[in-house]
């Protein structure tokens, strides 16, 4: 089943004629600016969009329709309130630049929003403006070198990132001017202790950690780690990629983290959207405050009395400045506030302690089956890796086909092939809002497929048999570039 | 619970397949004293019922005030198919398309969305877009750094009609990289001084031409696309994706065209929403793409030769490349670029056309009406499409608290970004706004001012 293009739909002449403006006014615009050619939109009807929308929109796994165990993804449930309370028209409506006085509600939201991340995360301040968590990483850095050379310590200008983090870590060094000093693992998935004592040095600006990291399990040594950084002079950065795991049970503040963000994509369930919008927030100690990317939201008077303005440069003028051009993804923020209003506090608990539950209820499984996990003598965080390196040598079953046959079971795949330092890794992700049912049928799944292999030794080589297409030429993708629609 | 599916029963099974006692025994490996019992600051679970009787309180509080104002973000008729199909959960609840053949629908999207911004801004490929169209300036600007070998500059020139706000923001990202950004003089008809071009300093890396210009009016994008050409320095366009129904492509400019064009998508079926989530695009010349930051999709095939879609030129991103790729941006805007997809295929050409000749036939007809009042005149002349700077009797601030007062939001004070300008205001009249509105703007302004 595909699909064609809008473009193969188009018949000159035909429109969806209830949208456009009744008129074509003449312009007085001089030629000279306007433009000769005619770019080639599609010219469809209406029922020619919400068909075609509609049938893509069935060519895809999704949270709603699959389990989509992607890890590191924290792919859970996406309330629908969040959506349609953050679509109502006094939200919708409200432009970026609106006056205060027309905005209460909405800041309100934000502000409390602030409140709801302060509190969480056990940071100091929060500003809700970087819109995705790469922007947030890149906040965070950029506010660790605006505080080193603010005390005139220039020299700072590494970056110390675990050998299994999240690719975005070391390009946000690089993005901030920062140069990246590896760090390794030790056996059991921990930071090595002795490496990093002799890694951080007077040119140490900070780390960069994710708690529990990208391994699937809690860094155990994170005091000593904190102190090793905060003793040479470093700061502590957290990626909150994995806050999921540790909600309402330890907090990063709580750890020794100076700086963080939050993916509320992940953790507070705000839409993915097909790879987007996500929202960055970002939490500080008091060190870093002055720093913070603007806009913040700010309230003067208590109670009913209260007024929330847009804190801005006068305020925070040694602010890293700004990354939006407005506030950042407002909406999506306000989906977060929804969903952590609705989840509540005793909720927020149960998030880390089911997100949990379930990771390691489903590593147990797949032990008893038979798979080879990557840390089995560890506690799984919200997540855990399986690693393929026997059956991708018996079986000819790779990460990568195991991955593909999946989808023929109906479930979308996990992570694979991350992080890089675990072979033919499988890293899995199940969330709280799974049900154990569901978690038994990918057991059940993974185990046939292993079965099918051992019956047929390389049989999913071409897996998946039954999506809307085959397996796609990747190298055909990149050599010859076919990345727009053209005529003729 | 919300949102957590176990019974009692679940419970106790999984932990004795685990082989714990207590839920809290998996949490054994973390530090006992960093534990922490309760969570205070966090206030009681509501029900759905509940907090919706708060969310319509609350954006009731924010009203529906008349909108005049523009300055980067645009009210426009948004089709109910738009957000309808949008929020399908198959689109709103997937996510980046790793797994090409389980996401067929998010890729299509994508490469029906790429095509049509390549077609918009007349070059040869575009992304899947960025964040909003500030960040997008300050990839754009790091980009045309790598692309421009030749060049031995971090110096990115802005003629004077470019977003300030967009500068800020480019110097907050891109600074961190030692480029510098400086603002080229401005003429008495609001664009870029031509005549000062010989007094510009040292040869930049790139010139950045904003087309419309912040204040609506229109540069000399010919003229300025050749001269930095000239310099030996890139061009990167601002456009605004409704513009360009009418106006020249940024292919087109100059004897050669831009090099990279990128802006804010929001215009295109993205409600304002205080400022998000948006979307940046970015389109370029056939040379640039592997310099080109964010996801690509391209059209493949399949083992049995059928059509099909996937992320490609992947070696340029983060999750391969790590500290030596061409940002750290992974996430885009995937659910605003389905929403805009769907509104660019509603609205095609002609329909996007009456959708940009309208809004520059209503702000030409509500600056008609606006400078009528006594005190209240054009601050620049010559042509505009759909935003206009005016000069006020008073402080802006005052007046438009004035007009705020009756729920009319009567545009941007000027004196936030550009001072010099003195008491000034940009107004925008979109296409959905009627004579009547435009009448009781100028009503209420009249009031305000005191004027007969």
């Amino acid at each position: 089943m595909t699909e064609p293009l809008i473009f193969e739909k188009s018949r000159a002449g035909r429109r969806a004629f209830a949208q456009a403006p009744r008129d074509l006014p003449k312009t007085d615009i001089p030629a000279a600016f306007l433009r000769e050619d005619t770019p080639l939109l599609p010219e469809v009807s209406e029922l020619q969009v919400v068909r075609h929308f509609t049938r893509l929109s069935q060519l895809n796994f999704s949270i709603d329709t699959h389990f989509y165990p992607l890890g590191s993804c924290t792919m859970k449930y996406n309330p629908r309130a969040c959506n349609t309370l953050a679509l109502l028209p006094g939200f919708a409506g409200r432009h970026p630049l609106g006056p205060e006085s027309h905005g209460q509600g909405f800041l309100a939201c934000m502000y409390e929003l602030q409140d709801m991340l302060k509190a969480v995360t056990g940071m100091q301040a929060v500003s809700l403006t970087p819109m995705a968590g790469a922007q947030g990483e890149f906040a965070g850095v950029a506010m660790i070198r605006a505080y080193h050379k603010a005390r005139g310590d220039d020299e700072r200008s590494e970056i110390i990132v675990p050998d299994a983090a999240h690719g975005t870590n070391p390009a946000t060094a690089t993005m901030c001017g920062m140069s990246v000093v590896e760090l390794p693992t030790d056996e059991d998935g921990d930071v090595d202790l002795e490496a990093l004592q002799n890694a951080v040095g007077p040119k140490t600006a900070g780390i960069m950690l994710t708690n529990p990291s990208t391994l699937g399990v809690f860094e155990r040594k994170i005091v000593d780690v904190a102190k090793i950084v905060h003793d040479a002079g470093g700061l502590l950065y957290y990626d909150g990629a994995n806050l999921n795991a540790i909600l309402g049970k330890v907090r990063p503040g709580d750890m020794g983290f100076d700086v963080i963000h939050m993916n509320l994509h992940k953790t507070f369930s705000t839409p993915h959207g097909g790879g987007g919008p996500g929202s960055g927030a970002v939490g500080v100690g008091k060190r870093l405050m002055p720093y913070m990317p603007l806009p913040v939201v700010g309230r003067e008077g208590e109670g009913s009395d209260a007024r929330y303005r847009w804190l801005t440069e006068d305020d925070l003028p040694d602010s890293i400045g700004r990354l939006s051009g407005f506030m950042g993804n407002a909406g999506v923020l306000l989906r977060a506030y929804v969903y952590m209003r609705m989840v509540g506090r005793d909720g927020m608990r149960r998030i880390g302690e089911f997100a949990t539950l379930n990771a390691n209820y489903l590593q147990a499984r797949l032990k008893q089956a038979g798979f080879r996990l990557a840390f089995p003598e560890r506690r799984a965080s919200h997540e855990f890796i399986v690693t393929l390196k026997n059956e991708a040598k018996t079986l000819q079953l790779t990460a990568m086909d195991i991955a593909k046959a999946l989808l023929d079971y109906g479930f979308h795949a996990p992570t694979t092939y991350f992080p890089l330092l675990v072979p033919e890794c499988l890293l899995i992700e199940p969330t709280e809002t799974e049900s154990r049912e569901a978690l038994d049928r990918f057991v059940d799944a993974m185990l046939a497929i292993v079965e099918e292999a051992k019956q047929e030794p390389g049989k999913h080589k071409e897996a998946p048999f039954t999506m809307p297409v085959r397996r796609l030429d990747d190298v055909k993708a990149a050599r010859q570039l076919d990345l727009a629609w053209r005529a003729g | 619970m919300p949102f957590i599916p176990h019974t009692d029963d679940d419970v106790q099974h999984m932990l004795q397949t685990i082989g714990v006692n207590r839920i809290d025994d998996l949490f054994d490996e973390i530090p006992r004293d960093l534990l922490i019992d309760e969570l205070a600051g966090v206030p009681d679970a509501l029900s759905e019922m509940e907090i919706t009787r708060l969310m319509r309180a609350r954006a009731a509080r924010d009203g529906a005030a008349l909108n005049f104002i523009g300055a980067g973000a645009y009210e426009h008729h948004i089709p109910s198919v738009v957000w309808d199909i949008a929020t399908r959960g198959e689109f709103y609840s997937a996510y980046t398309p790793y797994q090409a053949e389980a996401s067929q629908g998010t890729l299509q999207t994508i490469y029906e969305f790429q095509s049509m911004i390549t077609a918009l801004t007349g070059l040869y490929a575009s992304n899947a877009s960025l964040y909003d169209g500030a960040s997008a300036l300050a990839e754009a600007a790091l980009m045309a750094v790598r692309a421009n070998r030749k060049s031995k500059s971090k110096r990115v020139l802005l003629a004077a009609g470019v977003n300030r706000t967009y500068r800020r923001v480019a110097e907050a990202i891109a600074g961190t990289q030692g480029l510098e950004f400086d603002e080229l003089p401005r003429n008495a008809a609001g664009t870029t001084d031509l005549d000062a071009l010989g007094d510009a300093g040292p040869a930049p890396v790139a010139v950045v031409i904003q087309q419309p210009t912040f204040f609506g009016t229109l540069d000399a994008i010919d003229r300025l696309t050749d001269w930095a050409h000239e310099q030996g320095a890139l061009v990167i366009a601002v456009v605004n994706p409704t513009s360009l129904a009418l106006l020249k492509a940024p292919g087109h400019w100059g004897a050669l065209g831009a090099d990279i064009a990128c802006g804010e998508g929001q215009p295109c079926g993205v409600p304002l929403s205080s400022g998000g989530p948006y979307f940046g695009f970015m389109a370029c010349g056939e040379k640039l793409v592997r310099q080109m930051p964010g996801r690509i999709v391209g059209r493949t095939t399949d083992l049995e030769g059928r059509d099909g879609f996937t992320l490609t030129l992947q070696a340029r991103e983060q999750h391969i490349r790590r500290s030596k790729a061409t940002s750290n941006i992974c996430t885009n805007q995937g659910l605003m670029v389905t929403a805009a997809t769907i509104y660019l295929s509603l609205l095609g050409l002609d329909g996007l056309k009456r959708v940009a000749a309208t809004s520059q036939q209503r702000t030409a007809a509500l600056v008609e009406r606006l400078t009528a009042i006594d005190g209240v005149s054009r601050l620049f002349g010559g042509p505009h499409f759909h935003e206009a700077a005016l000069r006020l009797p008073r402080p802006a601030a005052e007046v438009l608290e004035g007009l705020a007062a009756q729920d009319v939001l009567g545009g941007y004070d000027l004196k936030r970004r550009y001072p010099e300008l003195g008491d000034a205001m940009l107004v925008c009249a979109t296409e959905t706004k009627t004579d009547a509105d435009l009448d009781a703007y100028a009503a209420a302004l009249r009031q305000v001012l005191g004027a007969a």
